[in-house]
Protein backbone atom coordinates (compact mmCIF):
# COMPACT_ATOMS: atom_id res chain seq x y z
CA UNK A 1 0.00 0.00 0.00
CA UNK A 2 1.28 3.49 -0.79
CA UNK A 3 2.06 5.60 2.25
CA UNK A 4 0.98 8.88 0.71
CA UNK A 5 -2.63 9.13 -0.45
CA UNK A 6 -2.90 9.27 -4.23
CA UNK A 7 -4.99 11.67 -6.21
CA UNK A 8 -7.94 10.26 -8.08
CA UNK A 9 -6.18 10.73 -11.38
CA UNK A 10 -3.21 8.71 -10.17
CA UNK A 11 -5.52 5.96 -8.92
CA UNK A 12 -7.21 5.84 -12.30
CA UNK A 13 -3.98 5.72 -14.30
CA UNK A 14 -2.44 3.18 -11.91
CA UNK A 15 -4.90 0.54 -13.03
CA UNK A 16 -4.31 1.22 -16.70
CA UNK A 17 -0.51 1.29 -16.79
CA UNK A 18 1.48 0.35 -13.68
CA UNK A 19 -0.86 -2.34 -12.48
CA UNK A 20 -2.62 -3.38 -15.64
CA UNK A 21 -4.61 -6.45 -14.60
CA UNK A 22 -3.76 -8.48 -17.69
CA UNK A 23 -0.19 -7.59 -18.60
CA UNK A 24 1.28 -6.60 -15.25
CA UNK A 25 -0.64 -8.42 -12.52
CA UNK A 26 -1.31 -11.45 -14.76
CA UNK A 27 -4.71 -11.92 -13.17
CA UNK A 28 -7.95 -12.91 -14.89
CA UNK A 29 -6.16 -14.56 -17.76
CA UNK A 30 -8.99 -16.87 -18.82
CA UNK A 31 -11.01 -14.31 -20.81
CA UNK A 32 -7.82 -12.66 -22.05
CA UNK A 33 -6.94 -15.93 -23.76
CA UNK A 34 -10.34 -17.36 -24.55
CA UNK A 35 -12.37 -14.37 -25.58
CA UNK A 36 -10.01 -11.95 -27.30
CA UNK A 37 -10.59 -13.32 -30.80
CA UNK A 38 -12.27 -10.09 -31.89
CA UNK A 39 -12.37 -6.49 -30.72
CA UNK A 40 -16.11 -6.64 -30.13
CA UNK A 41 -15.94 -9.58 -27.72
CA UNK A 42 -13.09 -7.95 -25.85
CA UNK A 43 -14.94 -4.64 -25.58
CA UNK A 44 -18.17 -6.18 -24.34
CA UNK A 45 -16.56 -8.34 -21.69
CA UNK A 46 -14.36 -5.40 -20.70
CA UNK A 47 -17.45 -3.25 -20.18
CA UNK A 48 -19.08 -6.01 -18.14
CA UNK A 49 -16.01 -6.33 -15.92
CA UNK A 50 -15.77 -2.55 -15.57
CA UNK A 51 -19.38 -2.45 -14.44
CA UNK A 52 -18.95 -5.24 -11.91
CA UNK A 53 -15.66 -3.86 -10.61
CA UNK A 54 -16.92 -0.31 -10.10
CA UNK A 55 -20.19 -1.30 -8.48
CA UNK A 56 -18.61 -3.94 -6.22
CA UNK A 57 -15.89 -1.50 -5.13
CA UNK A 58 -18.48 1.16 -4.33
CA UNK A 59 -20.72 -1.29 -2.48
CA UNK A 60 -17.91 -2.64 -0.32
CA UNK A 61 -16.58 0.84 0.29
CA UNK A 62 -20.00 1.94 1.53
CA UNK A 63 -20.58 -0.99 3.88
CA UNK A 64 -16.98 -1.61 4.93
CA UNK A 65 -17.52 -0.55 8.54
CA UNK A 66 -20.31 -3.12 8.97
CA UNK A 67 -18.37 -6.16 7.70
CA UNK A 68 -16.86 -8.40 10.33
CA UNK A 69 -13.24 -9.07 9.26
CA UNK A 70 -13.69 -12.85 9.57
CA UNK A 71 -16.45 -13.04 6.99
CA UNK A 72 -15.08 -10.41 4.66
CA UNK A 73 -14.14 -12.77 1.80
CA UNK A 74 -17.60 -14.43 1.61
CA UNK A 75 -19.11 -10.96 1.70
CA UNK A 76 -16.97 -9.86 -1.23
CA UNK A 77 -17.86 -13.00 -3.16
CA UNK A 78 -21.58 -12.56 -2.65
CA UNK A 79 -21.41 -8.86 -3.54
CA UNK A 80 -19.61 -9.67 -6.76
CA UNK A 81 -22.02 -12.52 -7.52
CA UNK A 82 -24.97 -10.17 -7.14
CA UNK A 83 -23.56 -7.60 -9.55
CA UNK A 84 -22.56 -10.35 -11.99
CA UNK A 85 -26.13 -11.62 -11.96
CA UNK A 86 -27.33 -8.09 -12.71
CA UNK A 87 -25.02 -7.62 -15.70
CA UNK A 88 -25.69 -11.20 -16.87
CA UNK A 89 -29.42 -10.55 -17.02
CA UNK A 90 -28.95 -7.12 -18.61
CA UNK A 91 -26.70 -8.46 -21.38
CA UNK A 92 -28.99 -11.43 -22.02
CA UNK A 93 -31.92 -9.04 -22.40
CA UNK A 94 -30.37 -6.27 -24.51
CA UNK A 95 -27.59 -7.86 -26.60
CA UNK A 96 -28.65 -11.51 -26.90
CA UNK A 97 -26.44 -12.30 -29.91
CA UNK A 98 -23.20 -11.00 -28.42
CA UNK A 99 -24.16 -12.57 -25.10
CA UNK A 100 -24.36 -15.96 -26.78
CA UNK A 101 -20.94 -15.46 -28.36
CA UNK A 102 -19.42 -14.75 -24.97
CA UNK A 103 -20.93 -17.93 -23.60
CA UNK A 104 -20.17 -18.79 -20.04
CA UNK A 105 -17.51 -16.11 -19.59
CA UNK A 106 -19.91 -13.40 -18.39
CA UNK A 107 -21.02 -15.59 -15.53
CA UNK A 108 -17.44 -16.48 -14.75
CA UNK A 109 -16.63 -12.84 -13.96
CA UNK A 110 -17.65 -13.93 -10.48
CA UNK A 111 -14.45 -15.98 -10.19
CA UNK A 112 -12.09 -13.31 -11.52
CA UNK A 113 -9.30 -12.85 -9.02
CA UNK A 114 -8.80 -9.23 -10.01
CA UNK A 115 -12.11 -8.02 -8.60
CA UNK A 116 -11.81 -9.79 -5.26
CA UNK A 117 -8.23 -8.60 -5.00
CA UNK A 118 -9.17 -4.95 -5.52
CA UNK A 119 -11.89 -5.22 -2.86
CA UNK A 120 -9.51 -6.82 -0.39
CA UNK A 121 -6.55 -4.54 -1.09
CA UNK A 122 -8.26 -1.25 -1.77
CA UNK A 123 -12.01 -0.81 -1.40
CA UNK A 124 -12.27 -2.09 2.17
CA UNK A 125 -9.91 0.62 3.42
CA UNK A 126 -10.76 3.67 1.37
CA UNK A 127 -13.63 6.09 0.97
CA UNK A 128 -16.23 5.92 -1.76
CA UNK A 129 -14.63 8.34 -4.25
CA UNK A 130 -11.19 6.70 -4.12
CA UNK A 131 -12.71 3.24 -4.44
CA UNK A 132 -14.74 4.41 -7.41
CA UNK A 133 -11.67 5.72 -9.22
CA UNK A 134 -9.63 2.65 -8.32
CA UNK A 135 -12.40 0.42 -9.67
CA UNK A 136 -12.64 2.58 -12.79
CA UNK A 137 -8.89 2.33 -13.31
CA UNK A 138 -8.81 -1.43 -12.95
CA UNK A 139 -11.88 -1.90 -15.11
CA UNK A 140 -10.59 0.40 -17.84
CA UNK A 141 -7.18 -1.27 -17.58
CA UNK A 142 -8.84 -4.61 -18.21
CA UNK A 143 -10.91 -3.15 -21.03
CA UNK A 144 -7.74 -1.68 -22.53
CA UNK A 145 -5.91 -5.01 -22.30
CA UNK A 146 -8.79 -6.93 -23.86
CA UNK A 147 -9.11 -4.38 -26.67
CA UNK A 148 -5.39 -4.48 -27.45
CA UNK A 149 -5.41 -8.27 -27.57
CA UNK A 150 -8.60 -8.29 -29.62
CA UNK A 151 -7.19 -5.76 -32.08
CA UNK A 152 -3.97 -7.68 -32.60
CA UNK A 153 -5.74 -10.97 -33.08
CA UNK A 154 -8.49 -9.62 -35.31
CA UNK A 155 -6.15 -7.67 -37.58
CA UNK A 156 -3.56 -10.44 -37.87
CA UNK A 157 -6.11 -13.23 -38.11
CA UNK A 158 -8.96 -11.80 -40.16
CA UNK A 159 -7.54 -8.55 -41.54
CA UNK A 160 -10.49 -6.66 -40.06
CA UNK A 161 -11.12 -4.22 -37.21
CA UNK A 162 -14.52 -4.33 -35.53
CA UNK A 163 -15.70 -6.32 -38.51
CA UNK A 164 -14.60 -3.66 -41.05
CA UNK A 165 -12.10 -4.69 -43.70
CA UNK A 166 -8.75 -2.99 -43.05
CA UNK A 167 -5.98 -4.92 -44.70
CA UNK A 168 -7.85 -6.61 -47.52
CA UNK A 169 -6.16 -9.94 -46.86
CA UNK A 170 -5.64 -12.31 -43.97
CA UNK A 171 -2.00 -12.22 -42.84
CA UNK A 172 -2.06 -15.10 -40.33
CA UNK A 173 -5.27 -17.02 -39.95
CA UNK A 174 -3.55 -18.77 -37.06
CA UNK A 175 -4.31 -15.83 -34.76
CA UNK A 176 -8.06 -16.36 -34.72
CA UNK A 177 -7.59 -19.95 -33.63
CA UNK A 178 -8.42 -20.17 -29.95
CA UNK A 179 -5.00 -21.58 -29.12
CA UNK A 180 -3.29 -18.44 -30.42
CA UNK A 181 -4.61 -16.53 -27.40
CA UNK A 182 -1.82 -18.06 -25.34
CA UNK A 183 0.81 -16.91 -27.83
CA UNK A 184 -0.58 -13.37 -28.10
CA UNK A 185 -0.69 -12.91 -24.33
CA UNK A 186 2.79 -14.43 -24.00
CA UNK A 187 4.26 -12.09 -26.61
CA UNK A 188 2.53 -9.04 -25.12
CA UNK A 189 3.90 -9.87 -21.68
CA UNK A 190 7.37 -10.29 -23.13
CA UNK A 191 7.07 -6.86 -24.80
CA UNK A 192 6.00 -5.26 -21.50
CA UNK A 193 8.94 -6.94 -19.73
CA UNK A 194 11.35 -5.76 -22.42
CA UNK A 195 10.08 -2.19 -22.21
CA UNK A 196 10.52 -2.30 -18.45
CA UNK A 197 14.12 -3.55 -18.59
CA UNK A 198 14.99 -0.84 -21.10
CA UNK A 199 13.48 1.93 -19.01
CA UNK A 200 15.28 0.62 -15.91
CA UNK A 201 18.57 0.60 -17.80
CA UNK A 202 18.01 4.17 -18.98
CA UNK A 203 17.28 5.36 -15.48
CA UNK A 204 20.49 3.79 -14.23
CA UNK A 205 22.54 5.56 -16.90
CA UNK A 206 20.78 8.87 -16.53
CA UNK B 1 -24.18 -21.58 31.41
CA UNK B 2 -24.31 -24.90 29.61
CA UNK B 3 -23.97 -24.85 25.92
CA UNK B 4 -23.91 -27.62 23.33
CA UNK B 5 -20.20 -28.17 23.52
CA UNK B 6 -19.78 -29.41 27.10
CA UNK B 7 -22.41 -32.15 27.30
CA UNK B 8 -21.35 -35.55 28.67
CA UNK B 9 -19.12 -37.57 26.34
CA UNK B 10 -21.43 -40.62 25.98
CA UNK B 11 -24.34 -38.54 24.82
CA UNK B 12 -22.08 -36.63 22.46
CA UNK B 13 -20.77 -39.89 20.98
CA UNK B 14 -24.26 -41.30 20.53
CA UNK B 15 -25.44 -38.11 18.86
CA UNK B 16 -22.43 -38.11 16.59
CA UNK B 17 -23.15 -41.73 15.61
CA UNK B 18 -26.80 -41.00 14.90
CA UNK B 19 -25.83 -37.97 12.88
CA UNK B 20 -23.36 -39.98 10.84
CA UNK B 21 -25.92 -42.72 10.14
CA UNK B 22 -28.48 -40.09 9.28
CA UNK B 23 -26.12 -38.38 6.90
CA UNK B 24 -25.25 -41.65 5.14
CA UNK B 25 -28.93 -42.56 4.84
CA UNK B 26 -29.74 -39.11 3.54
CA UNK B 27 -27.13 -39.28 0.81
CA UNK B 28 -28.08 -42.86 -0.13
CA UNK B 29 -31.67 -41.71 -0.43
CA UNK B 30 -30.71 -38.77 -2.58
CA UNK B 31 -28.56 -41.03 -4.71
CA UNK B 32 -31.58 -43.15 -5.61
CA UNK B 33 -33.65 -40.09 -6.50
CA UNK B 34 -32.05 -39.56 -9.86
CA UNK B 35 -33.40 -38.97 -13.31
CA UNK B 36 -37.04 -38.08 -13.84
CA UNK B 37 -36.56 -34.53 -14.89
CA UNK B 38 -37.88 -32.78 -17.95
CA UNK B 39 -37.80 -29.27 -19.31
CA UNK B 40 -41.50 -28.61 -18.75
CA UNK B 41 -42.90 -28.32 -15.21
CA UNK B 42 -46.09 -30.22 -16.06
CA UNK B 43 -44.32 -33.19 -17.65
CA UNK B 44 -42.84 -35.51 -15.08
CA UNK B 45 -40.94 -37.98 -17.20
CA UNK B 46 -40.44 -39.16 -20.75
CA UNK B 47 -38.84 -42.54 -21.36
CA UNK B 48 -38.35 -45.10 -24.12
CA UNK B 49 -40.66 -48.01 -23.39
CA UNK B 50 -39.33 -50.20 -26.18
CA UNK B 51 -37.95 -49.57 -29.63
CA UNK B 52 -41.36 -48.41 -30.90
CA UNK B 53 -42.93 -46.70 -27.90
CA UNK B 54 -42.34 -43.59 -25.83
CA UNK B 55 -44.15 -43.09 -22.53
CA UNK B 56 -44.73 -39.60 -21.15
CA UNK B 57 -46.04 -39.05 -17.62
CA UNK B 58 -47.86 -35.85 -16.67
CA UNK B 59 -48.31 -34.22 -13.27
CA UNK B 60 -52.07 -34.06 -13.76
CA UNK B 61 -54.73 -35.42 -16.12
CA UNK B 62 -54.69 -34.14 -19.70
CA UNK B 63 -57.64 -33.85 -22.07
CA UNK B 64 -58.67 -36.85 -24.19
CA UNK B 65 -59.32 -34.86 -27.33
CA UNK B 66 -55.87 -33.29 -27.17
CA UNK B 67 -54.17 -36.64 -26.63
CA UNK B 68 -55.97 -38.28 -29.55
CA UNK B 69 -54.75 -35.65 -32.05
CA UNK B 70 -51.51 -37.04 -33.43
CA UNK B 71 -50.68 -33.68 -35.04
CA UNK B 72 -50.00 -32.35 -31.55
CA UNK B 73 -46.90 -34.49 -31.22
CA UNK B 74 -43.62 -34.76 -33.04
CA UNK B 75 -40.58 -36.94 -32.45
CA UNK B 76 -37.14 -36.52 -34.00
CA UNK B 77 -33.53 -37.34 -33.34
CA UNK B 78 -31.62 -34.36 -31.97
CA UNK B 79 -29.00 -34.78 -34.68
CA UNK B 80 -31.66 -34.52 -37.44
CA UNK B 81 -34.08 -31.78 -36.41
CA UNK B 82 -35.94 -31.81 -39.74
CA UNK B 83 -36.59 -35.55 -40.02
CA UNK B 84 -39.68 -36.39 -37.99
CA UNK B 85 -40.55 -39.93 -37.02
CA UNK B 86 -43.91 -41.27 -38.15
CA UNK B 87 -46.31 -41.53 -35.20
CA UNK B 88 -48.74 -44.40 -35.67
CA UNK B 89 -50.92 -43.93 -32.61
CA UNK B 90 -51.23 -42.05 -29.34
CA UNK B 91 -52.87 -43.74 -26.36
CA UNK B 92 -53.84 -42.19 -23.03
CA UNK B 93 -53.92 -44.26 -19.86
CA UNK B 94 -57.14 -44.59 -17.83
CA UNK B 95 -56.18 -41.94 -15.24
CA UNK B 96 -55.27 -39.65 -18.18
CA UNK B 97 -51.84 -38.99 -16.70
CA UNK B 98 -49.71 -41.17 -18.92
CA UNK B 99 -49.43 -40.92 -22.70
CA UNK B 100 -47.92 -43.58 -24.94
CA UNK B 101 -46.75 -42.65 -28.42
CA UNK B 102 -46.38 -45.56 -30.84
CA UNK B 103 -44.07 -45.04 -33.80
CA UNK B 104 -44.26 -46.79 -37.17
CA UNK B 105 -40.51 -47.40 -37.41
CA UNK B 106 -38.13 -48.54 -34.72
CA UNK B 107 -36.04 -45.82 -33.07
CA UNK B 108 -32.34 -45.97 -32.45
CA UNK B 109 -32.47 -45.66 -28.71
CA UNK B 110 -28.76 -44.91 -28.45
CA UNK B 111 -29.41 -41.47 -29.93
CA UNK B 112 -31.10 -38.70 -28.00
CA UNK B 113 -34.55 -37.77 -29.24
CA UNK B 114 -36.61 -34.60 -29.00
CA UNK B 115 -40.33 -34.91 -28.33
CA UNK B 116 -42.56 -31.88 -28.90
CA UNK B 117 -45.97 -31.70 -27.24
CA UNK B 118 -47.87 -28.75 -28.66
CA UNK B 119 -50.16 -26.74 -26.38
CA UNK B 120 -50.81 -29.32 -23.68
CA UNK B 121 -54.48 -29.12 -22.67
CA UNK B 122 -55.47 -30.00 -19.14
CA UNK B 123 -59.13 -29.47 -18.21
CA UNK B 124 -59.50 -27.19 -21.19
CA UNK B 125 -56.58 -25.03 -20.05
CA UNK B 126 -53.50 -24.65 -22.24
CA UNK B 127 -50.23 -25.26 -20.42
CA UNK B 128 -47.94 -24.28 -23.25
CA UNK B 129 -45.76 -26.33 -25.55
CA UNK B 130 -43.36 -28.82 -24.02
CA UNK B 131 -40.09 -29.76 -25.64
CA UNK B 132 -38.63 -32.89 -24.07
CA UNK B 133 -35.30 -34.56 -24.51
CA UNK B 134 -35.15 -38.33 -24.34
CA UNK B 135 -31.89 -39.95 -23.51
CA UNK B 136 -31.08 -43.56 -22.93
CA UNK B 137 -28.87 -43.53 -19.85
CA UNK B 138 -26.20 -45.90 -20.96
CA UNK B 139 -22.59 -46.43 -20.15
CA UNK B 140 -21.28 -44.97 -23.39
CA UNK B 141 -22.81 -41.53 -22.83
CA UNK B 142 -21.22 -41.36 -19.42
CA UNK B 143 -17.85 -42.46 -20.71
CA UNK B 144 -17.97 -39.97 -23.56
CA UNK B 145 -18.80 -37.16 -21.12
CA UNK B 146 -15.89 -38.23 -18.92
CA UNK B 147 -13.34 -38.49 -21.73
CA UNK B 148 -14.79 -35.37 -23.35
CA UNK B 149 -14.29 -33.23 -20.26
CA UNK B 150 -10.91 -34.79 -19.60
CA UNK B 151 -9.21 -34.67 -22.99
CA UNK B 152 -11.28 -33.67 -26.02
CA UNK B 153 -12.74 -30.54 -24.41
CA UNK B 154 -10.02 -30.16 -21.79
CA UNK B 155 -11.00 -27.23 -19.60
CA UNK B 156 -7.53 -25.70 -19.62
CA UNK B 157 -6.32 -26.29 -23.18
CA UNK B 158 -9.60 -26.20 -25.10
CA UNK B 159 -11.86 -23.97 -23.01
CA UNK B 160 -9.19 -21.70 -21.52
CA UNK B 161 -10.52 -21.74 -17.98
CA UNK B 162 -8.71 -21.88 -14.66
CA UNK B 163 -5.57 -20.30 -16.07
CA UNK B 164 -4.55 -18.24 -13.02
CA UNK B 165 -4.22 -21.30 -10.84
CA UNK B 166 -2.86 -23.32 -13.73
CA UNK B 167 0.10 -21.01 -14.23
CA UNK B 168 0.52 -20.45 -10.52
CA UNK B 169 0.89 -24.07 -9.50
CA UNK B 170 2.56 -25.72 -12.48
CA UNK B 171 6.12 -24.76 -11.59
CA UNK B 172 6.95 -28.02 -9.83
CA UNK B 173 5.64 -31.53 -10.43
CA UNK B 174 4.87 -32.19 -6.76
CA UNK B 175 2.83 -28.98 -6.46
CA UNK B 176 1.03 -29.75 -9.70
CA UNK B 177 -0.03 -33.22 -8.59
CA UNK B 178 -1.10 -31.96 -5.14
CA UNK B 179 -3.19 -29.20 -6.65
CA UNK B 180 -4.69 -31.55 -9.23
CA UNK B 181 -5.78 -34.14 -6.68
CA UNK B 182 -7.20 -31.59 -4.23
CA UNK B 183 -9.04 -29.89 -7.04
CA UNK B 184 -10.55 -33.16 -8.31
CA UNK B 185 -11.87 -34.05 -4.86
CA UNK B 186 -13.36 -30.63 -4.22
CA UNK B 187 -14.93 -30.24 -7.64
CA UNK B 188 -16.70 -33.61 -7.40
CA UNK B 189 -18.19 -32.67 -4.00
CA UNK B 190 -19.10 -29.16 -5.07
CA UNK B 191 -20.71 -30.24 -8.35
CA UNK B 192 -22.79 -32.95 -6.68
CA UNK B 193 -24.06 -30.48 -4.09
CA UNK B 194 -24.83 -27.91 -6.77
CA UNK B 195 -26.69 -30.51 -8.79
CA UNK B 196 -28.93 -31.42 -5.86
CA UNK B 197 -29.53 -27.80 -5.02
CA UNK B 198 -30.28 -26.91 -8.62
CA UNK B 199 -32.63 -29.84 -9.27
CA UNK B 200 -34.49 -29.84 -5.97
CA UNK B 201 -34.48 -26.20 -4.89
CA UNK B 202 -33.64 -23.73 -7.65
CA UNK B 203 -35.62 -25.38 -10.43
CA UNK B 204 -38.84 -26.26 -8.56
CA UNK B 205 -39.03 -22.76 -7.08
CA UNK B 206 -38.05 -21.09 -10.36
CA UNK B 207 -35.03 -19.40 -8.87
CA UNK B 208 -32.80 -20.09 -11.88
CA UNK B 209 -31.54 -16.53 -11.95
CA UNK B 210 -29.89 -17.04 -8.56
CA UNK B 211 -27.58 -19.70 -10.02
CA UNK B 212 -24.42 -17.61 -9.85
CA UNK B 213 -24.93 -16.44 -6.27
CA UNK B 214 -25.95 -19.88 -5.01
CA UNK B 215 -23.23 -21.83 -6.79
CA UNK B 216 -20.39 -19.56 -5.72
CA UNK B 217 -21.62 -19.66 -2.14
CA UNK B 218 -21.90 -23.43 -2.29
CA UNK B 219 -18.38 -23.79 -3.66
CA UNK B 220 -16.94 -21.66 -0.87
CA UNK B 221 -18.90 -23.71 1.65
CA UNK B 222 -17.62 -26.99 0.19
CA UNK B 223 -14.04 -25.79 0.33
CA UNK B 224 -14.50 -24.70 3.94
CA UNK B 225 -16.16 -28.06 4.73
CA UNK B 226 -13.41 -30.13 3.12
CA UNK B 227 -10.88 -28.00 4.97
CA UNK B 228 -12.51 -28.65 8.35
CA UNK B 229 -13.12 -32.36 7.78
CA UNK B 230 -9.63 -33.01 6.46
CA UNK B 231 -8.05 -31.13 9.37
CA UNK B 232 -9.90 -33.32 11.87
CA UNK B 233 -9.93 -36.67 10.08
CA UNK B 234 -6.50 -36.81 8.51
CA UNK B 235 -4.04 -34.13 9.67
CA UNK B 236 -1.25 -35.71 7.63
CA UNK B 237 -3.20 -35.36 4.43
CA UNK B 238 -4.17 -31.84 5.44
CA UNK B 239 -0.53 -30.91 5.83
CA UNK B 240 0.18 -32.10 2.32
CA UNK B 241 -2.88 -30.70 0.53
CA UNK B 242 -4.26 -27.96 2.81
CA UNK B 243 -2.38 -25.15 1.10
CA UNK B 244 -4.05 -25.88 -2.22
CA UNK B 245 -7.57 -25.71 -0.82
CA UNK B 246 -7.54 -21.91 -0.71
CA UNK B 247 -6.49 -21.77 -4.34
CA UNK B 248 -9.39 -23.97 -5.43
CA UNK B 249 -11.88 -21.10 -5.07
CA UNK B 250 -9.80 -18.88 -7.33
CA UNK B 251 -10.14 -21.46 -10.12
CA UNK B 252 -12.96 -20.61 -12.48
CA UNK B 253 -13.44 -24.26 -13.56
CA UNK B 254 -15.02 -24.96 -10.20
CA UNK B 255 -17.83 -22.53 -10.94
CA UNK B 256 -17.95 -23.32 -14.67
CA UNK B 257 -18.84 -26.99 -14.09
CA UNK B 258 -21.98 -26.36 -11.97
CA UNK B 259 -23.11 -23.72 -14.46
CA UNK B 260 -22.53 -26.10 -17.38
CA UNK B 261 -24.41 -28.97 -15.82
CA UNK B 262 -27.32 -26.72 -14.95
CA UNK B 263 -27.38 -25.36 -18.49
CA UNK B 264 -27.23 -28.82 -20.11
CA UNK B 265 -29.74 -30.38 -17.70
CA UNK B 266 -27.41 -33.25 -16.89
CA UNK B 267 -28.64 -35.98 -14.58
CA UNK B 268 -26.74 -37.08 -11.49
CA UNK B 269 -24.44 -39.60 -13.19
CA UNK B 270 -23.67 -37.31 -16.10
CA UNK B 271 -22.88 -34.51 -13.66
CA UNK B 272 -20.60 -36.81 -11.71
CA UNK B 273 -18.76 -37.75 -14.89
CA UNK B 274 -18.44 -34.12 -16.00
CA UNK B 275 -17.03 -33.08 -12.61
CA UNK B 276 -14.66 -36.04 -12.51
CA UNK B 277 -13.55 -35.39 -16.07
CA UNK B 278 -12.96 -31.70 -15.37
CA UNK B 279 -10.90 -32.52 -12.28
CA UNK B 280 -8.82 -35.24 -13.95
CA UNK B 281 -8.39 -33.08 -17.05
CA UNK B 282 -7.02 -30.29 -14.88
CA UNK B 283 -4.67 -32.81 -13.23
CA UNK B 284 -3.44 -34.00 -16.63
CA UNK B 285 -2.92 -30.44 -17.84
CA UNK B 286 -1.02 -29.49 -14.70
CA UNK B 287 1.16 -32.58 -14.89
CA UNK B 288 2.06 -32.03 -18.55
CA UNK B 289 2.79 -28.36 -17.98
CA UNK B 290 4.89 -28.91 -14.86
CA UNK B 291 6.98 -31.55 -16.63
CA UNK B 292 7.87 -28.99 -19.29
CA UNK B 293 8.42 -26.12 -16.87
CA UNK B 294 10.82 -28.17 -14.75
CA UNK B 295 12.97 -28.55 -17.85
CA UNK B 296 12.58 -24.89 -18.76
CA UNK B 297 14.43 -24.04 -15.54
CA UNK B 298 17.62 -25.23 -17.18
CA UNK B 299 16.97 -23.80 -20.61
CA UNK B 300 18.54 -20.61 -21.88
CA UNK B 301 15.59 -18.28 -22.38
CA UNK B 302 15.80 -14.63 -23.53
CA UNK B 303 15.49 -12.37 -20.52
CA UNK B 304 12.18 -10.78 -21.49
CA UNK B 305 10.56 -14.20 -21.86
CA UNK B 306 11.56 -15.59 -18.48
CA UNK B 307 8.76 -16.67 -16.17
CA UNK B 308 5.20 -16.23 -17.36
CA UNK B 309 5.67 -15.29 -21.05
CA UNK B 310 7.45 -18.53 -21.93
CA UNK B 311 4.91 -20.47 -19.86
CA UNK B 312 2.14 -18.95 -21.98
CA UNK B 313 3.88 -19.93 -25.17
CA UNK B 314 4.35 -23.51 -23.93
CA UNK B 315 0.66 -23.60 -23.00
CA UNK B 316 -0.14 -22.33 -26.50
CA UNK B 317 1.79 -25.24 -28.01
CA UNK B 318 -0.12 -27.65 -25.77
CA UNK B 319 -3.40 -26.04 -26.79
CA UNK B 320 -2.47 -26.45 -30.46
CA UNK B 321 -1.79 -30.12 -29.98
CA UNK B 322 -4.99 -30.56 -28.00
CA UNK B 323 -6.84 -29.08 -30.99
CA UNK B 324 -6.05 -32.36 -32.69
CA UNK B 325 -8.62 -34.00 -30.44
CA UNK B 326 -11.39 -31.60 -31.43
CA UNK B 327 -14.34 -33.01 -33.27
CA UNK B 328 -13.55 -36.47 -32.02
CA UNK B 329 -16.47 -38.46 -30.68
CA UNK B 330 -16.24 -41.78 -28.95
CA UNK B 331 -19.52 -43.52 -29.65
Amino acid sequence: MPTTPKTHKQLFLNGILNENPIFRLALSMCPAVGLSTSVMNGLLLGVAVLFVQVFSSCTISLIKSHIHPRIRIPTYTLTIATWVTVIDLILAAYVPVAYKAMGIFVRLIVAFAIITMRLEVFACRHDLASSFWDGMGMGVGFLFGMTVLGTIREILGMGTFLGIEVLGFRPMLFFVLPAAGFFTVGFMMAIFNYAETISVRRKRRG
Amino acid sequence: MRNGWDMNPHAALAIARIRRLGAIGFFMGLFLLTGCKTEHPFVQSAVFKDSHEITIAFAGPVDDAWAQTIANFSVNEIADPDIFADIAAAALSRDRKSLTLRLTDAMNRQNSHTVMLKEILSDGKSLGTARLTLKQPYFGTLLSILIGAMIIQNFVFSKYLGLCVFFGTSRKKSTAVGMGITFTIVIVFASMLSWFLYQFVLKPFRLDYLQIVVFIGLVSLTVQGVDTIMRKVNPKLFKAFGVYLVLVIANCIIIAVPLTLAQNEYNLYESLMLALGAGLGFLIALFLMSSVRERLEFAKIPEAYRGLPIAFIVAGLFALSFMGFSGMSLF
